[in-house]
């Protein structure tokens, strides 16, 4: 019998409590929208025995997670100093216009969206962005059209 | 005195990173089958006499670090390693962890054969998932070949290690919030004491240490702790990787031998500043760590010497600022930071952070007065003095050491004029 | 025990050692702010109010979780932790909106008095406070989360105390919330109104429901016969309200200032407490000859209730049928005493004055109508009242004791123990012995069911059977006496279960500050009420026999059952 995308997830780590931000993790990504609904949250909560309270801790208090849909591809600009040092702002701002959306928005086509993100350790490439498990640097305006366009047409 | 040593990052690049074979055949695993041939107090002496300090950020004695773990007799006992690498401008555990994550592993094995530890944790930042997915590998590979799991080198002694993911929270690096984390907890830190050495993962026993300082352990075991404590200067041992960020022309991981100087750091090793501009400032230590110009650049890379300029050497980033950056822009930039990363749980800093990154933007805005500079320095002092743990007291540094030096350039931004042309100054306009 | 010497501003003191700065300090007549600090409760430190300066260590330590050292020097008014102390507490109102004016913790406020205390003459940075909605729409408990401090005692309480967990962190830096999953209302969430959060909460972040416009209102209705009850529990903590010591008794001047409020009757919830005795205790002989499910368990507090329908529904069998005395009581004054005194029940007003927060949302279920009408109009806590007393303006000091109205006034002292842990138990078994075996019992004084132990376990011989009986006292001690009912571990035949720490007399809506202290007196005095009755077993009760013989016929019958008795609803969340 097939179980459900939590339960699946969470016998994948033995139904163990310790773990809860690794199966959220996972969770995230088996939505295909970078968030985890609130129905696998409550899942998870009945199945681990666990208070709601306490899952909804977790997942807000780690920046990876998203309780709301997000694009399929998440683009994360660094904000950190090494980065800004290196005029990361100008990325996002390149980034605002060749997806027509501000920072913090989803593309029309929920493709993409837009956010800032702490330090990756990708200070030695700076400025970097993120998309998914991908990181991107030394960049500039026409790098990133570039990149933009390749997912864009991966998408085709 | 050579400039670039190779001890801890040698078979970085020369090895596949998660095969065993390349690793013994370049001579990893000697240190472990040496260890297996020493007496627990032996080993810790070896790391007492290397100088090694915890490469962590805080500097805390290695050696004396692991006396205390095994002088506590509890069972069991766990040994966690602290990947979590948020400090922003550091990027040299995710060159060990990828490049060569057998030698931590090793180390961590020695680590375990000295406290009798069955079980240990490496908790790697979430952001690193490639890079977990190599060091979930290479510990794979290392059980198939025996020097890892049951029966290592087909002896009783059995020690087990999993990989656990961070989700994004620089306060996760604190070592107690770390440990919550792992028990699948939001990385509020604990209060102390108990500290982690007596109660700690699951309120046992646990030795954690960093990603780097884990790395040191095969070679001072291999080589003895006073070749590798000949590498530095009296007062520190051996050697650091330092992470080169910013405006400078050659950014990547280096390992150096304590001794050498800022100004060779940046300037020969980082090979100076592009573009034909000047330097304005070095950040030391990643954001928490302290600002300063060029003049306080002829200071070694040494704990000691550092110290006396009231510096900390914390996780060995190397941040520079040319002239085309404003100190105010910067500080604002840092403040941000902390105001997304406090975890929110003591007063100081999660209400500080954000008075303070308001009163910077009243600079950045021209709107600012004179008294702003008093309040700031309230909240700085009650954070550094009075926060719950290591982030909200060391949040303000820069913004202190800022103040301290660049003092000027705030001034000016009251008087609305950004020498850098960086900040809007719109408020002064709208005034 | 070894002690250590140090010395606090300059005054040198010999303490214990692991005895804490604060502690220390008050040993030298200094008391240090503090906010998250709570008595009860596991040391936090994260208010950071508490900030003193100790020579020779770095930055400043927090008086509540620094532990003294031989030889240690504290200065616990230096410039540095004055300045630090300030710079936090600005910060906090900085925060907060500052309603002192119209807050229901006007003048309990714990961060009022410090304010008050710190002589601040302004607020030095930009208030950047976030006016949230309230949460109200619960009958029991109101979250103001604006006000919210971030000292986690109500998260303590409802977590560790109650085992619950309703409410508790959330989010990072100035996001960080004490609130419930998702932000839902409390009454989609776990909660049980149990208001242990109110007890501890230091602002007016977790409060009751107030319900006393309605109470005026009623009053001020010509056409209304209001009737008020009073539980056990309150007149051995609302003294405390009116700055009487811990846990003075004070039943005359409680019946004394409701008559002065208006109300037309003051009755006694201890008349149907015990009723409640016999009802059980019938109820519980059956089940033990006719092999009904055992253990029995008590079912007078409502906040259990709501536990176990949430939490529990599998054991939802063992619980006795027995409404809560209250609402004994109210079905009886829209039937028995609307017939008796004449007055059709649509013109009978009832209220009831009780310790508890979960009678407010008790008296909203739909099973409670036996009467046709809501049996229970009002429930008020005992601070409620305490804030109607003040209101009128009556001095509570200098009231003339009175008596209680007939025909609920007449009571006995097992009735008056029920508002202590122990209580149900030891009333019941004082009757459930004598009726079973027809001899007097010779000592009546269960003392092994009594006091603040969290299950308490005593054995009694009955007709030559052993019955093994167990009192949990609070939620998290119910929690692990069902755990063991669930694995078939459990040879206790009755249990009692009491929601609040140290049962009604802890109860989330007695006097706000409410500590361990404070209940352990409170419980002294409502033996000491028990003592000084003449009559101490409820089936010795002569208002008891009469509602027998002239409306009820017998304990468990087709009449009681139909107003004394309930069914409960499995709540579980799927
Ligand atoms: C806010 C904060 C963040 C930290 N982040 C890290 C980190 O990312 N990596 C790390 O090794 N240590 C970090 N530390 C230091 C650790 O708490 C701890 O001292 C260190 O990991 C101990 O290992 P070591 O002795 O080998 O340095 C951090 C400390 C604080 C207070
Ligand atoms: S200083 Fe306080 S709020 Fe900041 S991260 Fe540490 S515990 Fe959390
Ligand atoms: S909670 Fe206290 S300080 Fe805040 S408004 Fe109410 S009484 Fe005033
Ligand atoms: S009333 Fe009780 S259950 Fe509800 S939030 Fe408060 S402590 Fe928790
Ligand atoms: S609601 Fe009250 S008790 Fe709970 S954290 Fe806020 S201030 Fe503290
Ligand atoms: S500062 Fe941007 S990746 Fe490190
Ligand atoms: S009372 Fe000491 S930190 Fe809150």
């Amino acid at each position: 019998m097939k179980g459900t995308v939590v339960s699946e997830v969470l016998t994948k780590y033995d139904n163990s409590k310790d773990r809860l931000v690794q199966i959220l993790l996972d969770l995230q990504e088996e939505s295909g929208q970078n968030y985890i609904p609130r129905e696998w949250l409550e899942e998870v909560s009945q199945k681990l025995d666990t208070p709601l309270t306490k899952v909804y801790d977790v997942a807000t208090f780690y920046a990876m997670y998203n309780l709301d849909p997000k694009g399929r591809y998440v683009i994360e600009v660094c904000k950190s100093a090494p980065c800004r040092s290196r005029k990361a702002e100008t990325l996002a701002q390149s980034l605002e216009k060749l997806l027509s959306i501000k920072m913090g928005e989803t593309t029309a086509d929920g493709l993409f969206t837009l956010q800032h993100t702490s330090c990756f350790g990708a200070c030695d490439i700076s400025p970097a962005i993120k998309i998914g498990e991908k990181v991107y640097g030394n960049l500039n305006e026409d790098k990133l059209a570039e990149i933009i366009r390749a997912y864009r047409e991966g998408q085709k | 005195m050579a400039k670039m040593v190779r001890l801890i990052s040698k078979y970085c690049g020369n090895v596949r990173p998660d095969s065993v074979e390349d690793y013994v055949k370049a001579g990893g695993y000697a240190a472990l089958k040496k260890a297996m041939g020493m007496g627990p107090l032996d080993i810790i002496e070896e790391v007492k006499k290397s100088k090694l300090m915890g490469r962590g950020g805080a500097a805390y004695p290695t050696g004396i670090k692991w006396e205390q773990a095994y002088s506590i007799t509890k069972n069991p006992k766990y040994i966690v390693c602290n990947g979590d690498e948020g400090e922003p401008g550091t990027y040299k555990d995710r060159l060990m962890l990828g490049q060569n994550p057998l030698q931590l592993i090793e180390g961590m094995t020695i680590a375990a054969r000295v406290l009798d530890a069955r079980e240990g944790y490496i908790y790697i930042r979430g952001e690193y998932k490639a890079i977990q997915e190599t060091v979930k590998k290479a510990i794979e590979n290392a059980v198939k070949a025996g020097y890892l799991g049951d029966n290592i080198l087909g002896t009783q002694f059995s020690f087990h290690l999993e990989v656990v993911s961070g989700a994004g929270a620089y306060v996760c690096g604190e070592n107690t919030a770390l440990v919550e984390s792992i028990e699948g907890k939001a990385g509020r830190p604990r209060i102390k004491p108990p500290f982690i050495k007596n109660a700690g993962l699951y309120l046992k026993p646990t030795l954690l240490n960093n990603v780097e300082t884990f790395s040191c352990i095969p070679y001072i075991i291999d080589n003895g702790g006073d070749n590798f404590a000949s590498y530095g200067n009296e007062h520190s041992g051996g050697t650091k990787l330092v992470s080169l960020s910013g405006n400078v022309e050659n950014r990547d991981v280096y390992e150096v031998p304590f001794g050498i100087t800022l100004r060779e750091l940046v300037y020969e090793i980082g090979g100076g500043i592009p573009e034909g501009r000047t330097l304005k400032m070095v950040q030391l230590g990643g954001s928490s760590g302290a600002c300063f110009p060029e003049a306080v650049l002829d200071t070694q890379l040494c704990y000691k010497d550092l110290k006396s300029k009231g510096i900390s050497l914390g996780s060995g980033a190397v941040l520079v600022l040319d002239d085309s950056n404003c100190i105010v822009d910067f500080v604002k930039c840092i403040m941000e930071f902390f105001v997304h990363e406090s975890c929110g749980k003591c007063t100081p800093c999660r209400e500080g952070n954000r008075h303070i990154l308001m009163l910077v933007e009243k600079f950045a805005d021209g709107t600012a007065t004179k008294a702003d500079f008093e309040k700031m320095k309230r909240i700085c002092d009650t954070m550094k003095y009075g926060a719950f743990c290591g982030l909200g007291q060391t949040a303000t540094t820069a913004l202190i050491t800022c103040l301290k030096y660049f003092k000027e350039e705030f001034e000016e931004h009251i008087e609305g004029k950004c020498r850098a042309g960086v900040c809007s100054l719109n408020g002064k306009e709208a005034k | 025990m070894k002690t250590v010497n140090i010395l606090i501003d300059h005054i040198n003191v010999n303490v214990p050692e692991g005895t804490t700065i604060l502690e220390a300090a008050k040993k030298v007549g200094v008391s240090i702010p503090t906010l998250c600090y709570h008595p009860d409760q596991k040391v936090k430190a994260n208010c950071r109010i508490c900030l003193v300066e100790v020579k020779g260590s770095k930055g400043l330590n927090t008086a509540c979780s620094t532990t003294v050292w031989d030889g240690m020097e504290i200065l616990t008014n230096s410039k540095m932790a004055r300045d630090a102390r300030k710079t936090v507490l600005e910060l906090i109102l900085a925060n907060h909106p500052q309603d002192c004016l119209s807050c229901i913790r006007n003048g309990s406020c714990e961060l009022q008095k410090l304010t008050n205390e710190f002589g601040l003459n302004k607020i030095s940075f930009d208030n950047v406070v976030e006016r949230k909605a309230k949460d109200n729409t619960n009958p029991s408990i109101v979250r103001d989360s604006s006000k919210c401090i971030k000292c986690n005692r109500c998260v303590e309480a409802c977590n560790e105390v109650q085992t619950v967990g309703a409410i508790y962190n959330s989010h990072r830096s100035y996001e960080y919330n004490i609130t419930t999953a998702f932000d839902m209302p409390l009454e989609e969430s776990t909660c049980i109104y149990c208001g242990q959060c109110s007890l501890v909460c230091p602002v007016g972040a977790i409060y009751e429901k107030s319900d006393i416009d309605k109470v005026w209102a009623a009053l001020d209705n010509p056409d209304m016969h209001v009737v008020v009850q009073t539980a056990p529990a309150v007149r051995v903590s609302l003294g405390e309200e009116f700055g009487d010591g811990r846990g003075g008794i004070v039943t005359g001047k409680m019946v004394a200032a409701l008559s002065r409020l208006g109300f037309n009757k003051v009755f006694d919830t201890d008349f149907t407490a015990d009723l409640t005795i016999l009802e059980e205790g019938t109820e519980f002989i059956g089940r033990v000859q006719n092999g009904g499910t055992l253990p029995m368990i008590t079912s007078c507090s409502p906040g259990w209730i709501n536990f176990i329908e949430k939490f529990y529904p599998e054991c939802l069998p063992h619980l006795s049928s027995c409404k809560s005395p209250q609402q004994m009581f109210g079905a009886l004054a829209k039937t028995y005493y609307a017939e008796k005194a004449g007055i059709s029940p649509d013109k009978i007003f009832v209220v009831s004055i009780m310790p508890c927060t979960a009678k407010k949302y008790e008296c909203t279920r739909e099973e409670m109508r036996s009467s046709g009408y809501q049996d229970v109009d009002v429930v008020l806590t005992t601070r409620e009242l305490a804030r109607m007393i003040k209101q009128a303006g009556i001095s509570f000091d200098s009231l003339e004791e009175e008596e209680y109205d007939d025909p609920f006034g007449i009571t006995t002292g097992a009735g008056a123990i029920f508002g202590a842990t122990g209580g149900v138990m030891e009333a019941a078994l004082r009757t459930v012995y004598e009726v079973l075996t027809k001899e007097t019992l010779q000592n009546i004084d269960f003392v092994a069911v009594r006091g603040l132990t969290g299950i308490k376990e005593a054995t009694v011989n009955i007709n030559g059977m052993d019955v093994k009986v167990a009192v949990a006292n609070g939620i998290k001690n119910a929690r692990l006496v069902l755990e063991k009912i669930k694995s078939g571990e459990c040879d206790y035949k009755f249990i009692e279960v009491m929601c609040c720490p140290g049962g009604c007399i802890g109860g989330g809506g007695q006097p706000v500050g409410t500590t361990n202290k404070d209940r352990e007196c409170r419980i002294c005095s409502t033996y000491e009420v028990d003592k000084s009755m003449p009559l101490r077993k409820s089936h010795e009760s002569p208002a008891v026999k009469a509602i027998y013989e002239e409306y009820l016929e017998k304990p468990n019958s087709h009449k009681s059952h139909h107003l004394l008795h309930t069914h409960y609803v499995d709540r579980k969340n799927k």
